[in-house]
């Protein structure tokens, strides 16, 4: 009996580790076929406020599909949260939907798993050619001298965005150019009560965002030119140092803002809790929660010194969605019409229109509709001052690391600790270790 | 004495006879086949959702398997013992923040399940006697364990929250028990966050196990200590607690290997990267394998794992069956 319940027990604890064990099978079958042709799968990002904004965003488009082909379209939307780990799964399995949203810097990670259709020149005649997308958008859409992973949805890029009144309050008049008047600005607009900057400061990808301007800033890079981690280079270090030091040592980022992760900073800055605010894109988050579009002004990021320019001070990331075709599709020619259907004129102006974001579809771009002052603004940065983070096939890894790194070391700031050049370079040491090895 | 012996039946050499043979024999057969045929749908269903997955888990381990070959993980490279060999290499990265999350998972599982036990088992003796309100209050020292975790936790999130959380609320502006607001979801107080969740989510089982089994313990053993002069501590001491020990036999292991393996209360508080002081293992595998996507890595962590908790928990089973032989002596 003893050894029946102790064999009992360790069948218990086999299932519960099990649990941790498993990770699953998976199997490369297929490079898609067209067994299904009256349906779709669809994953979208979320980008507006909700997951519900979305669907009302999207839902329309979607029958206006059907009409003209025939083909249901059933849509999913998926926070920002799961994307990547429901992406890897369906990887995995080999069971995913036929056409997906994908954040443009994971274009290259996800292009190396081998589960997205390569865009080779057959299958771009086939939505209109390369030649309809932007450079700077066709940039991140996959490893160098490969063919593609994914086509450009949505382009962004990050701004400043300030509230008027609060810099009117303050005896300001123009936004800041530089991080020094960045700094010199908050301590005048603290003076009145009012908190300078928001930043989300455990929202990894946000954090690798920044850093990787500041980076980029300070003339360094994160990975050397073959591709290999490089997190350690004093450049490097003293980048994330000076972003880490807007809360640590400037003290312009409030130190609740280390534990923000799910844009509590847009809501402070909507709310008109604070005066600034670096974000990719963010009118229509701003405007659905009730922020009026003269409240506040949009101006590019600021730099080290002087102005940004092409190739001198890069100001933002390469922002954006791609849309990506599952390798294991039972649509094939569906799924192609559909990336068709979402990268046409038309469709690109209702959709970007609606996410404040940027076609990168040349032709739609020129539409008056994104020749307002602030979409002036993206548009300009997009077009001469934003670089593509690393199209590497370790990026996703790099951006959960380093940003993890940053968050802690955000924490230290937070808890009033000192953030010091050599903990900066032990955060980013820990970080580099943790990838794999190439 | 007298015994009874069974009799087989006499057989007769009847026509016919040769006939009924066989069908008898196919009436045993199913006699006996039958309880197996019952457990067949549960034994596949074991193969197929745990001894299948785990046998994969144990044989990615053994394999180089990064993003290259998620897709198609059979065609990985084998690394034999690579995975293993970088997950207790104590002097490297890989190895180093392993064991500190061991340390954490440790010092955590440890002080969790010990006051789990400890307030369950209070309630429990608290709730025996009957007082007015007791069912009320039975329901509502349940209802952590009712709850959705997801739900509940995602609760404490909020009430964490450095600005505007009701635990700093309490703390600082109500009780000026700190002299700033803390931060329970970033640095080290992440790690009393979570034996705060884990035990509030945890203790109603225990007491639940330990209410079951003191039903069980005989009025009589009470009303005659009680005669003898026995105090609340001793009849706790002398007869609760030795009556409860089987009980507690199961519900600690149980609790133990529940909190060692807890994934979704930290996961929730802390998301995809938890702060070190709070880095327990079950998140530290989860980031090994789809954070970094080193998922051959991440499988070898886990098999060292479900070793280090076999052992674990071969070892208390020994341990109490030998104090229970004891004290049955």
């Amino acid at each position: 009996m003893r050894r029946f319940r102790a064999a009992a027990t360790g069948a218990v604890t086999l299932s519960l580790a099990l649990a941790a064990t498993a990770c699953g099978g998976g199997s490369a079958t297929g490079g898609g076929s067209n067994d299904s042709p009256k349906t779709l799968t669809y994953w979208a990002s979320n980008q507006g406020a909700g997951v519900a904004v979305d669907k009302q965003v999207l839902q329309p488009e979607l029958d206006k599909f059907e009409k003209q082909t025939g083909i249901k379209v059933k849509l999913e939307v998926v926070p920002w949260s799961d994307l990547l780990n429901r992406i890897l799964t369906a990887t995995t399995s080999g069971q995913g939907p036929d056409v997906l949203n994908i954040g443009n810097t994971w274009s290259a990670s996800l292009q190396a798993t081998g589960a997205l259709l390569p865009w080779d020149a057959k299958n771009f005649a086939r939505i209109g050619g390369r030649d309809r997308f932007a450079d700077t958008a066709l940039g991140s859409t996959g490893a160098a001298g490969k063919d593609p992973a994914a086509v450009p949805l949505y382009s962004m890029a990050y701004a400043l965005y300030y509230n008027k009144k609060i810099f009117a309050d303050a005896g300001l008049y123009k936004p800041p150019a530089t991080w020094a008047e960045l700094t010199a600005d908050s301590k005048k607009i603290q003076a009145e009560g009012k908190s300078a900057l928001g930043a989300e400061g455990s929202n990894l990808a946000e954090n690798i965002h920044h850093v990787f301007v500041f980076a980029q800033q300070h003339g360094a890079g994160f990975f050397t030119a073959d591709g290999k981690p490089d997190f350690t280079g004093p450049k490097v270090v003293e980048a994330v140092k000076s972003y880490v030091d807007l809360m640590a040592t400037d003290k312009v980022i409030p130190p609740g803002d280390a534990e923000y992760a799910q844009n509590q900073s847009v809501s402070d800055f909507a709310k008109g809790r604070q005066a600034m605010l670096l974000w990719q894109s963010a009118a229509a988050n701003l405007k659905s929660q009730g922020m009026s579009e003269d409240a506040y002004g949009i101006a590019p990021v600021p730099v080290i010194s002087g102005t940004p320019g092409s190739g001198t001070q890069v100001d933002s990331a390469v922002m954006g969605i791609n849309l990506a075709v599952f390798k294991n599709t039972h649509n094939l020619d569906g799924a192609t019409q559909f990336v068709k259907f979402m990268t046409s004129d038309a469709e690109q102006r209702i959709l970007n229109k609606a996410y404040s974001s940027i076609p990168p579809v040349k032709s739609a771009q020129a539409d008056p509709v994104f020749g307002t002052p602030g979409t002036a603004v993206l548009k300009n940065t997009l077009a001469t001052s934003a670089a593509a983070l690393p199209q590497v096939a370790s990026e996703s890894q790099f951006e959960t690391t380093v940003g993890t790194a940053v968050k802690d070391l955000f924490a230290d700031a937070a808890a009033g600790r000192a953030v010091t050049t050599d903990s900066v370079k032990a955060e980013l040491q820990k970080a580099q270790q943790q990838m794999p090895a190439a | 004495m007298t015994t009874t012996a069974f009799q087989e039946p006499v057989r007769q050499e009847t026509p016919g006879a040769a006939v009924r043979e066989p069908r008898r024999r196919t009436g045993r057969l199913r006699r006996v086949s039958l309880p197996y045929l019952l457990l067949l749908p549960a034994l596949l269903l074991e193969l197929l959702v745990h001894l299948l997955p785990m046998v994969i888990g144990i044989v990615m381990s053994f394999k180089e398997l990064t993003q290259f070959y998620i897709r198609d993980w059979g065609t990985a490279p084998w690394s034999g013992l690579g995975n293993y060999k970088v997950s207790v290499d104590f002097d490297a990265p890989v190895g180093k923040a392993l064991l500190h999350s061991f340390f954490v998972t440790v010092g955590f599982t440890l002080l969790s399940v010990g006051l789990c036990w400890l307030i369950g088992t209070a309630a429990a003796i608290f709730m025996q006697d009957t007082f007015r309100g007791r069912g009320l209050l039975r329901a509502l020292f349940l209802v952590p364990y009712a709850l959705p975790v997801y739900a509940a936790v995602i609760t404490w999130v909020f009430m964490f929250q450095h600005d505007n959380g009701l635990v700093n609320h309490v703390l600082y502006d109500q009780l000026h028990l700190t002299d700033k607001r803390a931060f329970w979801l970033l640095g080290d107080n992440s790690f009393y966050a979570l034996l705060t969740v884990s035990v509030w989510k945890g203790w109603p089982f225990a007491f639940l196990i330990v209410m079951a089994g003191l039903q069980n313990i005989p009025k009589e053993l009470y009303e005659a200590a009680a005669l003898d002069g026995a105090g609340m501590w001793q009849q706790i001491r002398r007869i609760t607690l030795p009556s409860l020990r089987p009980v507690n036999q199961v519900l600690i292991l149980i609790l133990f290997l529940w909190t060692f393996n807890d994934f979704n209360t930290p996961y929730v508080l802390f998301g995809k990267s938890a702060p070190e002081a709070a880095d327990l293992l079950s998140v530290h595998i989860y980031q090994a394998s789809f954070v970094t996507w080193n998922f051959g890595t991440g499988s070898a962590m886990s098999v060292l794992l479900l070793l280090f908790l076999l052992v674990v928990t071969g070892g208390y089973l020994a341990l109490t069956s030998r104090g229970r032989r004891t004290a049955d002596a």
